[in-house]
């Protein structure tokens, strides 16, 4: 079974039993934000220790993609 | 009673304490129980489809994608798909588990620079790996695990470069007849990346690339050299996460929480088991798990556990020997080297000494969005900085949240 999310206001499908972060790295997006010096920063630790994967997710800020299931609809907005 | 954590320790604990009769629920901020070590039931072992299957008929209760953020003892607050969660538990036993330990080197901040820890549980969320070039480095048994996992899913592992000195590692692994499933693990997964070199007494001394790492500076010492790759995996080993125990009060050694002969921490009605109380390991978490869930049950352990975490813990100890990192990973940071990742701190902006409260005052490093759990682990190794006091909330969560009125 696939999902359907929305990702920066692209359309994106994937597998339902991934991650956020696994479905953007699926996608091919590997810079989810940028440091406070404006750097691309990618996941680093796949287990919600470092929040470098921190995105926003259905209008909330600082979800961490690797501890978040995709499911139908999900909106995803990355480089906060 | 409240058990944080559902890898194999709070499993443990919590079907045991569950089948001695205590009323349990059990918290993880994953969205499946199995911790780290067995995130995505379906590909897990045996042993772990065991302890699941043991937890569902326990009667145990499940608080799943729960992350606590505030505690005190008998209270545990959390944070669950944006809502707040407040719990009263008379027990509470911390199975928080272990984090990787990252160390900063040039470059390291760039995208396509993961743990090696990392890779596994990405792989196990469904990232893609096939077709990447990979360097594996840092330290552990790990690597060559997660180099044989990165392997199986099709990407081209090249080098496994091991900091730790091969003297020490031959002996290690010497040592291993003794524990006959961990030697076949470690072949079968070396069997598995059969293409890479394994190279013990190498590290990682710097990552280039421009949005994306592109090759790897190696070195051993005596020379160096660079690798193309567009894939780094890089872990020190684990570190326990001790900070849920800490805002509860419980008192920890050099990096583990103080426990005694039934796991019970210095706080009353906390107790801790698997790696916050020295890293070790599954099958020790299984052990001072149940010893755990059985204390906090007011029952006695079977006398084969304890003999267990003995041998466990001597184990343990090897392993520490053996993987002992290196002094010369502490000159890897140069100045303009980014030692805090969430607030770009550089390391030529560390005052000289200091604790890490010391440091963060001045500099802000510890202070962003992982609260230091990445820089604060990394200091400790490489400034010998004592750890900061430990305050909620635990996790960033929203203000709403923690301003919210109590609804118990």
């Amino acid at each position: 079974m696939t999902v359907r999310l929305e990702v920066d206001g692209r359309a994106l499908e994937c597998a339902e039993e991934l991650t956020v972060l696994a479905a953007l790295l699926c996608a091919g997006v590997t810079v989810l934000r940028r440091s406070p010096g404006g750097e691309p920063r990618g996941p680093l630790c796949g287990m919600g220790t470092c929040l470098e994967c921190r995105v926003t997710i259905d209008g909330q800020p600082h979800r961490r993609a690797c501890l978040t299931p995709v499911r139908e609809g999900l909106r995803v907005t990355t480089g906060a | 009673m409240a058990v944080v954590g559902a890898g194999p320790a709070g499993l443990a604990a919590a079907c045991r304490a569950a089948e001695a009769g205590a009323r349990v629920l059990l918290l993880d901020e994953q969205p499946a129980p199995g911790g780290q070590v067995w995130r995505g039931a379906a590909a897990a072992p045996r042993s772990a489809q065991g302890w699941l299957q043991r937890l569902a008929r326990s009667g145990a209760g499940r608080l799943a994608g729960a992350t606590v953020f505030d505690a005190e003892p008998g209270r545990l607050v959390a944070e669950q798909g944006g809502e707040r969660v407040t719990l009263r538990a008379a027990q509470v036993v911390v199975a928080t588990g272990a984090r990787e330990l990252f160390l900063p080197f040039p470059g390291w901040t760039l995208p396509g620079v993961i743990g090696a820890g990392a890779a596994q549980a990405l792989l196990k969320q469904g990232a893609p790996f096939a077709g990447r070039r990979v360097v594996v480095s840092g330290s552990g048994p790990l690597l060559l695990v997660a180099a044989a996992q990165l392997a199986r899913a099709g990407a081209r592992v090249v080098t496994i470069a091991e900091q730790a000195r091969p003297g020490r590692l031959a002996r290690f692994a010497v040592g291993l007849w003794r524990q006959p499933g961990k030697l076949a693990e470690g072949l079968t997964a070396r069997v598995a990346a059969w293409r890479a070199r394994y190279r013990p007494g190498t590290w990682v001394a710097a990552a280039h690339g421009g949005a994306c790492v592109e090759a790897v500076t190696l070195s051993d010492g005596r020379r160096t050299w660079t690798e193309a790759c567009d894939l780094l995996c890089c872990g020190y080993g684990l570190v326990p996460n001790v900070e849920l125990a800490r805002l509860l009060g419980c008192e920890t050694g050099a990096h583990s929480v103080l426990v005694d002969e039934r796991q019970r921490t210095t706080v009353a009605g906390v107790l801790a088991a698997g790696e916050p109380t020295g890293v070790a390991g599954v099958e020790q978490a299984l052990v001072t798990g149940q010893i755990a869930g059985l204390a906090a049950a007011g029952r006695e352990p079977e006398p084969g556990l304890l003999r267990a975490r003995a041998a466990g813990r001597r184990f343990a100890a090897r392993l520490a020997w053996a993987f002992a990192l290196r002094d010369e990973l502490r000159a890897l940071p140069q100045p303009d080297t980014i030692v805090c990742r969430c607030e770009d701190v550089r390391w030529r902006a560390l005052p000289a000494g200091g604790c890490l409260r010391a440091i963060k005052l001045e500099t802000r490093a510890g202070m962003g969005a992982c609260q230091g759990r990445v820089c604060g682990s990394a200091l400790a190794f490489l400034r010998g900085a004592a750890p900061d006091h430990t305050r909620p909330p635990l996790v960033p969560v929203p203000l709403g949240l923690l301003l919210e009125e109590e609804t118990p």
